[in-house]
C-alpha cells in the first residue's frame, strides 16, 4: 500500500464558457491534513464537488488507494470512503443527533433495530475520536460548533477515511474553531486524511501539513506548510505581492454623529435580535462591531438604515432623531447624510441584472444630478460611473457591463464608490470584504481609513475578527443581541473571542 | 459554481434561443396535426398563405397583432416590476366601456379624430381603474395579484353582461351590444399604408389603432429604460430587497405599475370596438388578454420583441382560421394547442436548450482559441 490517499490527475471542468478547473493535479498523503487555499472563484469548491460526486469532471482521473475510481454521485463518493462537511450544514433541524447521523444510512426497514445499532456505533465513534455529543439532543437546540461535530460524525459513521471540510470555520467563534482544530488533529492521529478548504491563511498555517494554492481554476503550487509563509501563500493566491497589514494613524474623533440609545429589534417571529443596544459614533473614528454571524449585527444595521423597523429605542443622526420605531424612508436618511454599504451586496446593495452604471445610482436615482425631469439623464449617469470606475479601479472598466459579470471585489467597489463618493457624514458598512479577493481587500481597507481621516464616522460590522481589529478605533462586541463589551483594537484575540462566545460578557453583565 | 449558465452572445440570447423554442413548438404541433390524420406540411402551407397570401389576409393578421401588442405590453410592463398581471383580459373588457362611452356620446356630432383621443383616454382610464383595485389590494393588504386579477376577470365578465343587457343595450334590440356607432365612432382603415406596399386591404379591419399600438410600444420602451419610474420598477422587479434598500416605495410602485398595465390592456378595446365592429359586443376581448401573456413571454418583455411576437400570434389566429376552414379534421382549438406549446417552450422551458447552446459556444470558442495558438506557433 502506498502512502497516497487520493490523487487527482488532470481534472478539467467547464461550465459553458467558464473554465472552472484547468488540468488540476493534486496528491494528498495518507494521515495528513492537506489545505487547499484560494480566493473566491478560484475553483476550490468546484474541485471538491467533483471529488464528492456533485459534478462530473470533463477530463481527468481520480485515484483512491491506487485504484482509479469513477464518482458519479455522492453515494459513490461515500462508498469510496470520502466524507464531506459542507459549509452550510446538511442537517434536519428537528431531528435528533442520532436520527441525523443515520439518515440515509438506515440498515433495515424497521427503524427500531437501526436506531439501536446506530446508537452503539455512535457511542463507539464518540469514544474513539473524543467527539462527545448527546445522541438524543435535537439539532436545533445545539450550538453551531456541535452541529458541525454532528456533520463530522455523520461522515465517520459512513466509514469515511478521507474528510473534506469546506470553509469549516466561517460560522465558528475563535474558541470553537480551536476546538475543531484539536478534533482534526485527533482524527489525523487516528490515520484519517483531511482536506481542509479555506481562504484564511492563518488557519492553513495553524493546522495543515501541506497546502495547495489555487488561482483562477489552476493549481499553482503545493508547499509543505513548515516551509512556507503567510506572505508567500498570499502572493501565490493573488499572483502579486500584497500588503496584509493596513497602515493607519491614530483616530481624531470629533463630535457625535450617530447616537444609538436602547435600540431593540425583533425579527418576524418576535424573537429579540437586538436587545437594548446603546453606543455613540463620532466623526473621524471607526467603530467595529464584532460578533459571530447571527448575533444581531445584521438587524442592528438594518434598523439604523431604515430597512427594518425597531420596537424600541432612539437613534439620532447628526443630533436629529430617526423614527426607527415608525416609518423610515431610506431615501430620506441618505439625504440626511447616512451612507450604507449593506452586508448582502447581491440581493440588497446591487441589482445584479443591472448595468454597472445603473447600480451606480441605486438609492440616489431621485437626485437632480441624475435626472432630466422624469427622465433619467443617461449622459450624467454614464459620466458619473466612468469617474468612479477610474477612481476605484473597477475592472473591467465598462459601465455598460451587467453587474453580475463583475468579480466579487469589483462588485463591492461599485457599492463602496456609490456610498462613499456621495460624502455622507455617517457611513455604515456591513461585511466590507466578504467574498472579496485579497487584492481588493487591501484597496477597500485603505479607502475606509481614508474616509475616516476625512472626518467621516464609520460603523463597521464584520464577522472577520482580523478585519475588525485591523480597522477599528474601538471595538464593540455583540452576543445574543446585546453589547457584551467594548475594547480597544489592541485587545487580544483570545479576549475578544471569549466575549464573542458570550463567556466574558455574562460575567461583566453580572458585575 | 453558482452560475452554471454561461453568458451567451446577445444574438444567441435574443434571437437564436426564442427561434429554437418556436421551431420546437411548431414541430410538436406538427406531430399533433399528424395525430389527427392530416399532413402537417399542408397545414403549414395553409397557415402561411392564410396569414400572408393576400393583402386582405395580411390586414387581418395585423389587425389581430394590434390587439396582441396592447395586451402583450400590458403584461410586460407588470413583469418588469415583478408583478404577474393575469387580469389584462378583464382590464381590456372594462376598457371597452371607456371607448363605448366616448363613441356613444360624440359619434354623431364629432369627427373620428376628436372622438379617438377621448376614447383612448376613456379606455386607458377604465382599464387602469380595473387594475387599480388588485394593485391596491396587493400593496396594502398583501393579496396576491395573480389571485385577485383572475377573480377580477370574472367580475368584469359578469359586470359587462349586466351592462350590455340592461344598461348599454338600446331598447328593443335582441343582441347584447350597444347601438352601432355613426361615422365619428369609426376609425379609418390603413389602406394607404397597405397600398404603399402595393397591397389591397380588402375587407380586413386593419385600422389606425395599429399606429397607436406602435406608439404605445415606443412609449413603454421609454418608460422602462429611460425614466426614473422605469428604473424604480426594474429595481423592484429584479430585487425587492434592493428596492427597499434604495428607498423605493413598494406599495406606490405596485399600484402605479398595475394601473399602467391596466391602461395598456384597456386601450386594446379600441381596436375591435372602434376599428372593426363599431359597437361594443359581449365578450369582444376573446382571450386576447391571455394571449398577451404568451406574447410578453415570447417577446422577453421587450417592446422590440413584443411586436414580432404579436404578429406571430396574429398569424396563428388568421392562418389558423384558414387551416380550420381547409382541413375539417382540425378545429380552431388547434390554434390554442399551438399557443399552449409556444407558451410551454418559450416560457416554462425557456432554459431547456441553454446548457447545450452554452456548451456548443464554449467548444467553438475554445477551438478557435486553440486554432489561433497553433497558427501563432
Amino acid at each position: 500500500m502506498s502512502d497516497i490517499a487520493i490523487e487527482l490527475r488532470g481534472i478539467d471542468k467547464s461550465f459553458g464558457l467558464v473554465h472552472a478547473n484547468k488540468n488540476i493535479n493534486l496528491t494528498v498523503r495518507k494521515g495528513t491534513i492537506h489545505g487547499i487555499i484560494g480566493e473566491n472563484g478560484a475553483g476550490k469548491s468546484t474541485l471538491m464537488s467533483i471529488l464528492y460526486g456533485f459534478y462530473q469532471a470533463d477530463r481527468g482521473d481520480i485515484v483512491i488507494d491506487g485504484n482509479t475510481v469513477t464518482i458519479k454521485d455522492p453515494n459513490a463518493a461515500i462508498a469510496s470512503g470520502i466524507g464531506m462537511v459542507h459549509q452550510h450544514f446538511m442537517l434536519v433541524e428537528n431531528f435528533t443527533v442520532l436520527e441525523n447521523v443515520m439518515l440515509g444510512a438506515e440498515e433495515s426497514q424497521i427503524l427500531n433495530t437501526s436506531i439501536s445499532k446506530a446508537r452503539v456505533e455512535l457511542k463507539r465513534l464518540e469514544k474513539e475520536y473524543a467527539l462527545e455529543v448527546n445522541p438524543d439532543a435535537l439539532i436545533e437546540q445545539l450550538p453551531v460548533g456541535l452541529q458541525q461535530r454532528v456533520e463530522i460524525l455523520k461522515a465517520l459513521y459512513r466509514k469515511a477515511d478521507i474528510l473534506i471540510l469546506d470553509e469549516p470555520t466561517g460560522v465558528l467563534t475563535p474558541p470553537e474553531a480551536d476546538h475543531l482544530f484539536r478534533i482534526l488533529g485527533q482524527l489525523k492521529d487516528q490515520g484519517k486524511t483531511i482536506i481542509f478548504i479555506t481562504h484564511k491563511l492563518r488557519e492553513i498555517m495553524a493546522i495543515t501539513d501541506e497546502v495547495s494554492v489555487m488561482r483562477r481554476g489552476e493549481m499553482v503550487a503545493t508547499r509543505k506548510t513548515k516551509e512556507t509563509s503567510v506572505e508567500e501563500l498570499a502572493e501565490l493566491m493573488v499572483g502579486r505581492r500584497v500588503l496584509l497589514r493596513v497602515e493607519k494613524g491614530a483616530a481624531n474623533p470629533g463630535e457625535v454623529k450617530l447616537s444609538v440609545e436602547n435600540l431593540t429589534v425583533r425579527d418576524g417571529r418576535g424573537v429579540t435580535m437586538v436587545d437594548n443596544v446603546s453606543f455613540n459614533l463620532r466623526a473621524g473614528e471607526i467603530v467595529g462591531i464584532a460578533g459571530v454571524a447571527g448575533n444581531g449585527q445584521s438587524e442592528l444595521l438594518e434598523a439604523i438604515s431604515g430597512i427594518r423597523r425597531a420596537v424600541g429605542g432612539k437613534v439620532l443622526l447628526n443630533g436629529k432623531p430617526i423614527d426607527v420605531t415608525g416609518h423610515v424612508d431610506p431615501r430620506e436618511l441618505r439625504d440626511r447624510g447616512l451612507g450604507h454599504v449593506p452586508e448582502d451586496r447581491h440581493h440588497v446593495g446591487l441589482v445584479l441584472k443591472f448595468e454597472e452604471a445603473e447600480n451606480g445610482i441605486l438609492g440616489y436615482h431621485h437626485e437632480k444630478r441624475f435626472l432630466n425631469g422624469v427622465f433619467l439623464n443617461t449622459k450624467a449617469i454614464q459620466a458619473d460611473a466612468e469617474e468612479k470606475i477610474k477612481k476605484y479601479d473597477i475592472r473591467p472598466p465598462n459601465p455598460r457591463l451587467k453587474t453580475a459579470n463583475f468579480s466579487g471585489g469589483n462588485q463591492q467597489k461599485i457599492v463602496l464608490a456609490r456610498e462613499m463618493e456621495r460624502g455622507p457624514d455617517v457611513l455604515i458598512i456591513g461585511q466590507p470584504t466578504r467574498g472579496v479577493d485579497v487584492g481588493a481587500i487591501e484597496f477597500i481597507h485603505k479607502r475606509i481609513i481614508e474616509m475616516r481621516d476625512q472626518g467621516m464616522a464609520v460603523l463597521l460590522v464584520s464577522v472577520e475578527l482580523d478585519e475588525i481589529r485591523a480597522l477599528s478605533d474601538r471595538i464593540i462586541v455583540m452576543f445574543a443581541g446585546r453589547v457584551v463589551g467594548e475594547r480597544d483594537p489592541d485587545a487580544t484575540e483570545g479576549e475578544l473571542g471569549l466575549l464573542m462566545a458570550g463567556v466574558e460578557g455574562r460575567k461583566e453583565a453580572a458585575e | 459554481m453558482s452560475n452554471p449558465y454561461a453568458k451567451l452572445p446577445a444574438w444567441a440570447e435574443y434571437i437564436l434561443i426564442p427561434l429554437l423554442n418556436l421551431v420546437v413548438a411548431f414541430l410538436v404541433a406538427g406531430l399533433v396535426v399528424l395525430l389527427v390524420g392530416e399532413n402537417p406540411l399542408d397545414a403549414a402551407y395553409y397557415m402561411i398563405t392564410g396569414a400572408f397570401g393576400r393583402g386582405e389576409y395580411i390586414g387581418f393578421t395585423l389587425y389581430y397583432a394590434t390587439t396582441f401588442i396592447f395586451t402583450g405590453l400590458s403584461v410586460a410592463v407588470a413583469f418588469h416590476a415583478g408583478l404577474f398581471n393575469i387580469g389584462s383580459e378583464g382590464q381590456a373588457y372594462i376598457g371597452g366601456i371607456g371607448v363605448a362611452l366616448a363613441c356613444l356620446w360624440l359619434d354623431k356630432t364629432m369627427p373620428w379624430f376628436v372622438v379617438f383621443p377621448l376614447a383612448i383616454i376613456g379606455s386607458a382610464a377604465f382599464g387602469a381603474m380595473w387594475a387599480f383595485l388588485p394593485g391596491w389590494l396587493q400593496a396594502k393588504r398583501g393579496s396576491h395579484v395573480v389571485i385577485t386579477t383572475i377573480m377580477f376577470n370574472f367580475i368584469a365578465s359578469s359586470l359587462m353582461v349586466y351592462l350590455l343587457t340592461k344598461v348599454l343595450k338600446p331598447l328593443g334590440q335582441m343582441a347584447p351590444q350597444t347601438r352601432t356607432f355613426e361615422a365619428g365612432g369609426q376609425l379609418p382603415k390603413l389602406d394607404w399604408l397597405m397600398s404603399i406596399f402595393g397591397l389591397n386591404l380588402g375587407n380586413s379591419p386593419f385600422n389606425v389603432s395599429f399606429l397607436l399600438a406602435l406608439l404605445a410600444a415606443f412609449g413603454v420602451w421609454v418608460l422602462i429604460w429611460r425614466t426614473k419610474l422605469g428604473y424604480e420598477m426594474r429595481t423592484m422587479g429584479h430585487s425587492p430587497s434592493a428596492a427597499r434598500y434604495a428607498g423605493i416605495g413598494e406599495a406606490r410602485i405596485t399600484i402605479i405599475v398595475m394601473m399602467i398595465s391596466g391602461g395598456l390592456a384597456g386601450m386594446m378595446a379600441l381596436n375591435p370596438i372602434m376599428g372593426e365592429q363599431y359597437r361594443m359586443q359581449l365578450d369582444f376581448v376573446q382571450g386576447a388578454g391571455f394571449v398577451g401573456i404568451a406574447v410578453a413571454l415570447m417577446g422577453r418583455s421587450h417592446p422590440a420583441g413584443i411586436i414580432p411576437a404579436a404578429i406571430l400570434f396574429g398569424m396563428l389566429y388568421q392562418g389558423g382560421a384558414e387551416i380550420a376552414f381547409e382541413m375539417p379534421a382540425i378545429s380552431r382549438d388547434m390554434i390554442v394547442i399551438i399557443q399552449g406549446l409556444v407558451i410551454l417552450f418559450a416560457g416554462a422551458l425557456e432554459n431547456m436548450f441553454r446548457p447545450a447552446i452554452g456548451r456548443a459556444f464554449a467548444s467553438i470558442g475554445r477551438r478557435s482559441v486553440a486554432a489561433a495558438q497553433t497558427r501563432g506557433a
